[in-house]
């Protein structure tokens, strides 16, 4: 479904990739990182907000490395969700769809399918600087969804809201993911999140995708030390593995 | 006092308010008193002048049409040039950048001297004048003075309100299907409304008052190229104080008029809660 290929980055002092990744269509990945790994840079790659130094993107069969960010069929919700301040809710929600030029009845019906979806029909005529950060991250959601994206993009769609909420919110997006059928990268640092949404997930290190898997994988199996402490993994002790007397790989394992 | 929601004060608070209005106060009421000499100085012979006169009347119309066409000039280059200070970073920005405050900061009087020279003594000025561009000494080179005098102010003020447009927003608008140029008009230019309404405003006041390069460049002849500035200079140097007073409470009156409609018709507030 997304293909990226060897992507490559700089800017300033740092450097995302190589980062290589494949995703099935309908999947949820979750990107998993301290915060300053790349995470958002890598998104913003996909999305094409930065123009990649080396690598290939694909998306649904097709190479979007060199096509402008209107032309990749990607939904983005970024971090604090942007809505526009000038548009109500409703105006906000079908703001893609007049790019695509659809009739007004067409929005209009497009519009009240993504509100029902989310439960948020009663904010329609509502403005975004009197919503809550839940009600904005499910406007933001509705916005980016109701294009129908070959991808979801989402850059810590959660992090804005409050401890009790997160996991309420969680669950709701995989439910709104498993009924659109819509493959996602959700980007975040945040394991209880990850365990909820996650098909899959990468653990990305200063730039570099270290370990791929599911949630169980990664959490049981980190790829290293530095991995089992970022993910907070109990007894990490240092030792050296060995088969038949003949040490196995050395260091911490 | 306070504007929408307000907190509970206490003295503290409320000695603070005080003293911010104090000085706003005292700003404003300084400026009433000075105009309220003026009108205390004006009879009812030169205010009969002013409305009677021919003269002033074609003045106060050539103030009116080339203070409106300079300031949807300066908005024109204001708009685009404020978009391309604020979001890109080329070589000889920062040149660029001062360069656009250069006319803010040199006295008015030199914008007419280096108008004059550039038509009258080099040789591109010269050409232009012969393929018909010529401005010295004509109401279109009005038009001219106002817009280096007075452009800075909307292109400092328009870039400063696209400073203030997160960059998100636009991302966001690239994402959901629209080119550059679809983020830029449909989210980008409504949110600097207020700032080109500021902008327009400061340029409109600027434009009004323009007085020393013109001068210099387009001369004071009656009835061809004078604007109101213009009039007061002409009616003092003859000794009619009060009626240079009066057309210069003609030239507030008009001033204030514009400056309220335009505040009134492009300030509403463009988000709501």
């Amino acid at each position: 479904m997304i293909r990226a290929e060897a992507i490559k980055f700089t800017v300033g002092d740092f450097c995302l990739g190589e980062v290589s990744l494949e995703l099935a269509r309908g999947e949820y990945f979750v990107l998993l990182g301290a915060p300053g790994s790349g995470k958002s840079l890598f998104l913003e790659c996909l999305c094409g907000l930065n123009r990649i130094d080396s690598g290939r993107i694909v998306i649904a069969g097709r190479d979007v490395t060199n096509l402008e960010p209107c032309e990749r069929g990607i939904g983005y919700v970024p971090q604090d969700y942007a809505l526009f301040p000038h548009l109500s809710v409703a105006q906000n929600i079908g703001f893609g769809l007049r790019a695509r030029r659809l009739s007004s009845a067409k929005i209009s019906q497009k519009v009240g399918t993504a509100v029902d979806q989310l439960g948020i029909r009663h904010l329609l005529d509502r403005w975004p600087l009197g919503l809550s950060g839940g009600e904005k991250q499910r406007v933001a959601l509705a916005r980016a969804l109701v294009v129908d994206p070959e991808i979801l993009l989402l850059d810590e769609p959660v992090s804005a809201l409050d401890e009790a909420l997160r996991a309420e919110v969680c669950l709701e997006l995989k439910r709104v993911q498993r009924e659109t059928g819509t493959t996602t990268i959700h980007v975040c640092h945040n394991f209880e999140e990850t365990r909820i949404v996650a098909d899959r997930v990468g653990l990305l290190r200063a730039g570099r995708l270290v370990q791929v898997g599911t949630p169980g994988e990664l959490f049981d199996r980190p790829a290293d030390a530095e991995a089992a402490r970022f993910l907070r993994v109990g007894n990490v002790l240092s030792g050296e593995a060995e088969r038949c007397g003949k040490p196995l790989c050395g260091g911490d394992r | 006092m306070a504007v929408g929601k307000s907190p509970v004060r206490g003295w503290r608070s409320r000695l603070f308010a005080a003293g911010t209005c104090l000085f706003l106060g005292v700003f404003v009421g300084a400026a009433l008193l000075l105009i309220a000499g003026d009108m205390l100085y004006v009879d009812k012979k030169a205010v009969m002048t002013v409305l009677t006169s021919g003269f002033i009347r074609r003045a106060l119309w050539m103030s009116v049409w080339t203070s409106f066409t300079t300031t949807a000039l300066a908005l024109l280059f204001a708009i685009p040039m404020g978009y391309a200070l604020s979001r890109y970073r080329f070589p000889g920005h920062l040149l660029a950048d001062t360069i656009v405050d250069l006319p803010i900061v040199f006295p008015p009087l030199v914008a007419g001297l280096t108008l004059l020279v550039f038509f009258h003594q080099t040789t591109l000025g010269r050409w232009l004048g012969k393929v018909g561009l010529e401005f010295a000494f004509q109401p279109k080179g009005i038009v001219l003075c106002q817009f280096v005098v007075s452009a800075s102010f909307a292109i400092r003020t328009v870039k400063s309100a696209f400073d203030d447009v997160d960059r998100r927003l636009e991302n966001v608008a690239l994402t959901l299907g629209y080119t550059q140029w679809g983020s830029f008009f449909r989210v980008s230019l409504p949110l600097v409304r207020g700032g080109i309404i500021a902008g327009g405003a400061l340029t409109l006041a600027r434009a009004f008052g323009t007085f020393a390069p013109l001068l210099i460049f387009v001369g004071s002849f009656r009835g061809r190229t004078e604007v109101l500035p213009t009039t007061i200079f002409l009616e003092q140097s003859v000794g009619n104080l009060e009626v240079a007073l009066a057309v210069a409470l003609l030239l507030i009156g008009v001033a204030t008029v514009c400056l309220v409609i335009m505040r009134l018709v492009g300030g509403r507030p463009l988000v709501q809660q």
